[in-house]
């Protein structure tokens, strides 16, 4: 493990404001996976942006897990769809003069 | 600098409370945000309006400014003459607030309030940039660097070949600043690829159009046809029809992020008939007729 690529979860709980049984939630739920390396909590530094969105919507928006959870859900299953969309569109070019 | 009625924003009445204030930024909020609604600019936008309208109404001496000054432009210049000899006197922090807003808010909201000074002192992520890039197939068949201009600033781009129309890619970072030490936002590009006239693309599979004279098509022989990048040729059997495809492995587009990999080249061969057929070959036509038909 490149200890790296790791970054504290204090460092969101303090810039945040958020407390930590926030994030153990999110990690019991699946959402984020959280490291432990010597006695502390990290995450993964491709998951901060994951993470970021999921504290934006609690906080601006006040949605709680379950509905985060949905959310992300939905969203995954958008982009997928805008994805065959693109592709679908580009298969039409096929056909244009 | 338009009038902006925030109450028409959030869709509440003039006589709303602080809690009906409070209950349709929510509700809109999870209607635009763009978390929700990612690479949407309408929404987008729409999210900045109601954040704008939200940051006002729901301040109440903000509020009373806005419904004193706000239905009147005249009174609402003479506000911002007054805001701005009185901004003068405390330049350091008006500095401050004009860097938080980076171009989130409004004119009308500026010259109002002057930027986002009633937001407090949490940490926001910047703004996320959007932006288009044209190009044509030539320049995504092979990777190339491009420096894109964005709101005054040069960023470097690896443009990885066989990206595709439509395809968004994301540069972490290259966003709005953040406020209040928070992260800065992300660039996305949207690719925009004009159709190439000669070469018709889906995914890294090329095709295209050959024409072949009716000799070559009856009789066979060799053809000279181009690839997108260079010339191959072709063993054209005898009797080919109109229409016949023939498949030119590996020589289609590049697959994206896969160096060294391409799709294939699909060729339609059209059979062109002679025109402006001389006496002679008249002839010998009708005489081909008349064996055709024994």
């Amino acid at each position: 493990m490149n200890r790296e690529q790791l970054i504290p979860l204090s460092h969101f709980c303090e810039h945040y404001h958020v407390e930590m049984t926030f994030f153990r939630s999110l990690n019991e739920v699946g959402l984020i996976e959280i490291v432990q390396f010597e006695s502390f909590d990290y995450i993964h530094e491709h998951e901060s942006s994951a993470l970021e969105k999921i504290i934006r919507m609690h906080h601006e928006l006040e949605i709680n897990l379950e509905g985060i959870e949905t959310v992300l859900h939905l969203l995954s299953k958008i982009e997928t769809l805008q994805k065959e969309l693109i592709t679908a569109k580009n298969k039409l070019r096929l056909y244009e003069d | 600098m338009a009038f902006i009625d925030y109450y028409k924003v959030l869709g509440i009445a003039k006589t709303a409370t602080e809690s009906d204030i409070k209950k349709a930024y929510r509700k809109l909020a999870r209607k635009y945000h763009p978390d929700l609604n990612p690479n949407d600019k309408t929404a987008e936008q729409k999210f900045k309006e109601i954040n704008e309208a939200n940051e006002v109404l729901s301040d109440s001496e903000n509020r009373v400014k806005y419904d004193k000054y706000g239905k009147d432009w005249k009174h609402a210049e003479e506000f911002d003459k007054a805001k701005q000899q009185q901004q003068s006197q405390s330049r350091s922090q008006q500095q401050t607030s004009q860097n938080f807003s980076g171009g989130d808010y409004s004119d009308f909201f500026e010259s109002m309030f002057g930027g986002a000074s009633g937001r407090g002192n949490s940490a926001y992520r910047g703004q996320d940039f959007n932006t288009e890039l044209e190009l044509d197939l030539r320049d995504v068949y092979t990777t190339q660097k491009r420096t894109l201009t964005i709101n005054g600033k040069n960023i470097r781009l690896t443009i990885p070949a066989g990206v595709k129309n439509g395809q968004v890619i994301k540069i972490k970072g290259q966003g709005g600043e953040g406020a209040n030490k928070g992260p800065k936002g992300d660039l996305f590009i949207r690719f925009v690829i004009a159709n190439d006239p000669k070469f018709k693309r889906d995914e890294a599979n090329l095709f295209t159009t050959v024409d072949l004279d009716l000799y070559t098509a009856l009789l066979g022989g060799e053809l000279l046809v181009d690839t997108f990048d260079s010339k191959v040729k072709l063993t054209v059997k005898p009797e080919t029809q109109s229409g016949t495809k023939v498949k030119l492995k590996g020589k289609g587009f590049p697959v994206y992020k896969k160096e060294g990999e391409f799709g294939d080249l699909y060729i339609t061969y059209n059979v062109v008939l002679p025109t402006q057929l001389t006496k002679k070959e008249k002839e010998l036509f009708q005489e081909l007729t008349k064996l055709r038909s024994v």
